[in-house]
């Protein structure tokens, strides 16, 4: 188990998806598919809707939350997002879905080490920051 | 809630100034605790990246606060919208991007801002002073605004930025305080050839460079010449800010931070030293290019956009030839007027120059729907071309971007990088 700090209040579950590189949602990762859409990113085609999405840190543009609240809104969301160092800009576009009366998603600060330690497939995120891999349900 | 706020914040967060002030306000103090923020800072200026259409969301959320009747707190410009408001034909795309591009850019100037329209700021005299406290977004104008004015701006999204203008606040964190802006990497550049740091093809890949390896940190530049211009240093910024989360580089003996190595470092050691090596940057450059193919179908220029210096040394290259190639220069009004007074502009455009104003060929479907390989002396364009407009790129200079465009084929000056 791993307490992350929370930075948007929620609860989810998904498939882990680790990116491996810090990425920029405005133009690497793709509204209308929920697919990592920047050709140089080492995980170009990866699918992050649905997914407890694990970024190590993002990079670029501040255009960033703009496309994370297209992502909630497309529903082409992840289902939770665990950051390796906190940021205001993708988080942010969750808080303003949350005002703008759309659904919002899970977002923790968690140290990177930790993530490299959760184990592979679903995992569960819940509403106090704890993360559970699927064996310690 | 975990951050501190004043009797006249409060105010605003329960509403006193109105529904839009209260919103702002909630995702301002949301904000600050996500960024374990103690207080909010006053600022004196703001710069809105949100108004540029990535989707409903960004309407919705802006219409939002005109609906609260927001009004903007201090005095803000705006980013690049998606829309050329003065040449609307040259736009391709749908009836409702463009619907909803104008929706969303007219309720920024409902709320008071100035209709810059441009992602450089600092091209249309919105200068702050040397340790002001401002809130920017767009990744370029905050490295710039923190680095080359002296300013203080941590990076603003979309949102964000709106609600820092609307309250006249911003968290009290990151590069708003001073100890945070001491570097605490040394960048050494100083083996390059100078021949090489005179060119300004030398600087976006230099940037590029330079965001992969200090990622979010503050550096120092050693060994840059003390006359290296206002825009080299913006296109170093630019692509630093594109493969890097770079809001603040200082360059020894240049940005005013920055008297001296020392000085940058704040006179601490630096945790880390960086040396730049003709392989880096050989590699830097062949990173900036999807293709290897000596094909070109496209030009594109001016992001950030294009200031009066960079016009000028456009019609230089092009020394009254034509092009054959379809060329994009993107600007901003401001300077797009000086432009037209001189006469520059109608030149530009008997060259076969297509000036895009208040948008760019990479935000906003301008370029042949044809596709193809788009040329490019931006170190930005080069990053986020081919994810945003399905083109592949190559990376060259101003000269060589104009003399591909004339000769129809890709030409490239390969002798500038010898080192």
């Amino acid at each position: 188990m791993v307490r992350g700090r929370v930075l948007v209040r929620g609860d989810a579950s998904g498939p882990l998806v680790r990116l491996s590189h810090p990425i920029s949602f405005w133009g690497g990762v793709d509204p209308k598919t929920g697919l990592v859409c920047d050709p140089r990113h080492p995980d170009h085609g990866t699918r992050i809707a649905g997914a407890a999405l694990a970024l190590p840190g993002t990079v670029g543009s501040s255009s960033s939350s703009a496309v994370m609240l297209e992502l909630i809104r497309e529903g082409q969301a992840p289902a939770g997002l665990i950051m390796g160092s906190a940021d205001a800009i993708v988080a942010l576009g969750v808080v303003v879905a949350g005002e703008l009366g759309l659904p919002t998603l899970p977002v923790l600060q968690v140290p990177w080490s930790a993530v490299e330690a959760l184990p592979e497939g679903r995992i569960d995120i819940a509403e106090d920051g704890t993360i559970r891999g699927m064996r310690e349900r | 809630m975990s951050v501190q706020l004043t009797q006249e914040e409060r105010a605003r967060l329960d509403g006193q100034h109105g529904d839009a002030v209260a919103m702002a306000m909630r995702i301002l103090v949301a904000s600050a605790d996500m960024l374990g923020a103690a207080r909010l800072v006053e600022i004196e200026s703001a710069h809105i990246d949100g108004c540029l259409y990535h989707g409903d969301g960004g309407v919705l959320f802006a219409e939002a606060l005109v609906a609260g009747g927001g009004r903007v707190a201090v005095p803000t410009t705006l980013n690049v919208g998606a829309l050329d408001l003065l040449h609307p034909e040259l736009i391709r795309g749908d009836a409702h991007h463009a619907e909803m591009a104008r929706r969303q850019m007219e309720a920024y100037l409902t709320m008071g801002c100035s209709p810059t329209w441009t992602c450089a700021p600092y091209q249309a005299g919105h200068r702050p002073a040397p340790g002001e406290q401002v809130a920017w977004g767009e990744s370029n104008a905050v490295a710039f605004a923190n680095s080359v004015l002296g300013a203080r701006t941590e990076r603003y999204g979309d949102f964000l930025d709106a609600c820092c203008a609307l309250t006249g606040r911003a968290p009290l964190h990151g590069l708003h305080i001073e100890e945070n802006r001491g570097a605490t990497i040394l960048v050494d550049v100083r083996p390059a050839p100078a021949s090489l740091k005179a060119r300004d093809v030398f600087y976006p890949v230099l940037g590029s460079w330079l965001g992969l390896q200090v990622g979010r940190e503050v550096c120092v530049i050693d060994g840059l010449p003390r006359d290296v211009t206002e825009d080299q240093l913006k296109a170093l910024g630019a692509a630093a800010a594109s493969t890097g989360s770079v809001a603040l580089f200082h360059v020894a003996g240049v940005t005013p931070e920055a008297p001296s190595v020392e000085a940058a470092l704040h006179g601490r050691e630096p945790r880390t030293r960086i040396l730049l090596t003709p392989s880096s940057l050989r590699e830097a450059l062949d990173r900036l290019s999807t293709t290897r193919a000596p094909q070109v179908d496209a030009v594109a220029v001016g992001s950030p956009h294009f200031s009066d210096a960079e016009f000028q040394a456009l019609s230089t290259a092009l020394a009254g030839r034509r092009v054959r190639l379809p060329f994009f220069a993107c600007t901003g009004r401001e300077v797009f007027a000086r432009l037209e007074a001189s006469g520059a502009a109608a030149r530009l455009r008997d060259a076969g120059v297509e000036i895009v104003v208040d948008t760019c060929v990479v935000v906003t479907p301008i370029l042949p729907a044809s596709g193809g390989v788009l040329m490019t002396c931006s170190g930005k364009f080069a990053h986020y071309g081919p994810a945003n407009t399905g083109y592949e790129v190559v990376f060259g200079g101003l000269e060589d971007c104009v003399e591909s465009a004339v000769e129809g084929t890709l030409m490239r000056d390969e002798a500038v990088w010898s080192w």
